[in-house]
């Protein structure tokens, strides 16, 4: 075999100058919105004493699940306060609660179009497999380009990393309604909002929770990656005590990030549950 | 009047299913077409009409395209070839728009596996037809209320379907099915998964309804049995085809093919004829006639009992050969000497329901009217003859033996 090499690099860094050269006005657009988004969420939560935070967390947490679940979280939060991490802690949780609602934004209406439409679907899969599997290292690179360092192109990644779960779901559990329900649904003329809104979406629920459960659980994985590229926040403490050798540091930080994860985890869960009996 | 006509109605699945009409115009059958281009017959060209106020069934065994026939009427699958004209209109041409709105005023639907929304509730179920054409929501509730109580589930109103049993779950599709008071209910096997008792609750119910309500129902079943029971019109299919249309009498007595035939072998045929097919013409007497001349009357006509009627044909009694000749011994008049105890019966009594009253009588049972007018007589041999699957005696024809 003497074939040339394909000059897929040169390609892709060619694409890479192209988009930056043509789409720089629809970037700063972008920029302006997460980073905005970003920002507010983070002084919301910064705005407030920790405990009085905490105190609304547990609640929300008693409320939702039940009492063990609001005793976690007290108990959870303070050992984050008590180790010195609350304020990055709530960097943490803006950024992912930001790539989540994206996701959740952009996400359920693809995998609505997906669930109509077999030919969506058979372009769209594979475009999910490939932003799922390509390491993601590869495109920090090419946000940083559009989006230059910040918190910004961290979040963008963290979508690119963490949307496959909610469009896989939403057009999975769409496809799962029982055709006779969405025969009898058109057999009484129903418009295909109608039918969207009053049928698919209601019993579709428990399914697309549970992809949006697993959206914001990848995108909380994606916080030491993101900051690397300088989005700041509990990721970027594991990140520095990690470059610098220091085990304890790096585990409290750590720590952190888990019991956040567990919170985050057990509400969506409790959601889940309670869309599935109602 | 016609309310559904079907031309030619045809469906055929797999690709390019246009292929498949020329083969069908030159007769190949189901088999045959399938062998040739992979194609499906669903439905070979069915022709039939359905007059308003019917209850029309389709009936065949599974694979015989029934459930794809209703389908075709409001395109819920879209027909290949043919016609489909709703009080003239041709369905098959309406836009999107216009058959959503066929289908929210004109055609109710009621499904095999009840088909009901788990996440909303009996009466939210019921309102939904209601909904989704943009009735006001007091007013689509109170319609939603009145379909609810036809049905006989008031109270479960705010309950979901899954607590309900398959009974009063089916009871809500066909609740749901009436609350916008189509002209057309298409009802798909809808009493099929249901246990035979209540289904036979159901179907009774169906038929009162129908008394009430005066719907057009096209009613799918696989079951010969309920098909004759609440069918104005049978028609029955094989293979797509539709075999014969006929009244359900038309259907036992007259079999098209050697297919019917061994369809309608097994069927009790008391539970299907009614007293109106096998009566025949009683004779009559008048009141102010005496019993000398009643029993002349007998002689005459060769029969041992007349039945004593007024002017307006309301039946009386019944006088015997033996009555008749004590009274005439005794000095009684007609009146006193008649039986005013002798067993009468509706024109709608199925035969199996007349038994007991024939075996417990000297004379034949008479069959009145609502208003109590004599229109004939049921005897023994026409029974058995109608049972054993001869031809019924055309009411009103030759005399009637002796009793």
């Amino acid at each position: 075999m003497n074939l040339p090499k394909l000059p897929l690099a040169d390609w892709i860094e060619w694409l890479e100058a192209w988009l930056e050269t043509s789409f720089d006005p629809l970037f700063g657009f972008i920029k302006l919105i997460v980073g905005e988004t970003v920002d507010g969420l983070e002084t919301a939560l910064n705005a407030l004493p920790a405990v009085v935070v905490i105190l609304a967390f547990a609640a929300l947490a008693w409320r939702i699940g039940k009492w063990k679940m609001g005793v976690f979280t007290l108990i959870g939060l303070l050992i984050i306060e008590n180790l010195g991490l609350w304020s990055q802690t709530m960097q943490t949780l803006a950024l992912v609660l930001t790539a989540a609602i994206i996701s959740v934004v952009i996400g359920i209406p693809v995998g609505i179009l997906c669930a109509g439409s077999r030919s969506i679907q058979k372009i769209v899969t594979p475009v999910l497999d490939f932003m799922q599997t390509m390491p993601a290292f590869v495109y920090l690179l090419p946000a940083v380009t559009f989006f230059s360092l910040g918190v910004v192109p961290g979040v963008i990644s963290s979508i690119i990393f963490a949307i496959p779960p909610t469009i896989r779901l939403t057009n999975l559990g769409i496809r799962q309604v029982p055709s006779e329900l969405v025969e009898a649904a058109d057999a009484f003329g129903s418009t295909p909002a109608q039918k969207l809104f009053k049928l698919q979406l209601p019993i579709a629920l428990p399914t697309i929770m549970a992809g949006i459960n697993q959206t914001i659980m990848l995108s909380l994985s994606m916080v030491v990656i993101a900051s690397m590229i300088g989005a700041q926040g509990v990721g970027a403490s594991v990140y520095r005590a990690v470059t610098q050798g220091n085990t304890g540091v790096g585990f409290e930080a750590g720590l952190a990030i888990v019991i956040l994860a567990i919170i985050l985890d057990r509400l969506t869960q409790q959601v889940i549950r309670k869309s599935k009996t109602s | 009047m016609a309310i559904i006509e079907a031309k030619r109605l045809t469906k055929i699945f797999g690709p390019d299913p246009k292929k498949a009409i020329p083969l069908l115009d030159k007769g190949w059958s189901k088999e045959k077409i399938f062998a040739d281009t992979k194609l499906t017959v669903g439905v070979n060209q069915a022709e039939f009409t359905i007059e308003e106020g019917q209850i029309f069934v389709i009936m065949g065994l599974s694979g015989s395209g029934k459930s794809t026939l209703v389908r075709l009427l409001n395109r819920l699958i879209e027909p290949t070839l043919g016609q489909v004209l709703f009080k003239g209109k041709d369905v098959l041409r309406m836009t999107p728009e216009q058959l959503r709105q066929f289908r929210r005023k004109n055609v109710g639907m009621v499904f095999q596996k009840f088909a009901l929304f788990p996440h909303r509730t009996v009466l939210q179920n019921i309102e939904y037809g209601l909904e989704v054409q943009g009735v006001k929501k007091k007013e689509r509730r109170e319609m939603a209320m009145q379909s609810l109580e036809l049905v006989g589930l008031k109270g479960w109103e705010n309950s979901y379907p899954e607590q309900l049993s398959g009974g009063m779950q089916q009871r809500v599709g066909l609740a749901r099915g009436l609350a916008n008071d189509p002209d057309v209910l298409l009802m798909d096997e809808a009493f099929s998964a249901l246990d035979p008792l209540i289904r036979k609750d159901m179907q009774d119910e169906l038929l009162e309804l129908q008394s009430k309500m005066k719907k057009t129902i096209v009613f799918i079943t696989h079951d010969l049995n309920e098909a004759l029971r609440i069918g104005d019109q049978i028609a029955l299919m094989k293979d797509g085809s539709i075999v014969q249309i006929g009244s359900p009498e038309e259907i036992l007595m007259q079999p098209a093919n050697k297919y019917v035939e061994r369809f309608v072998e097994d069927v009790d045929l008391s539970k299907v004829l009614t007293a109106s097919h096998v009566m025949v013409k009683a004779e009559t007497i008048t009141l102010e006639k005496g019993p000398r001349v009643a029993l002349q009357f007998m002689r005459d006509r060769g029969v041992s009992s007349l039945y004593v009627v007024d002017k307006s044909m309301r039946l009386l009694g019944v006088i015997t050969a033996d009555d008749a000749s004590n009274a005439i011994k005794n000095g009684l008049k007609l009146e006193e000497a008649m039986d005013r105890e002798a067993p009468t019966a509706g024109p709608d009594t199925l035969l199996h329901e007349l038994f007991d009253s024939m075996s417990s009588t000297r004379v034949p049972v008479s069959i009145t009217d609502e208003a109590g007018r004599l229109k004939g007589i049921v005897i023994k041999g026409a029974v058995l003859a109608a049972l054993s699957g001869n031809a019924v005696p055309e009411a009103g024809g030759e005399r009637h033996e002796s009793a």
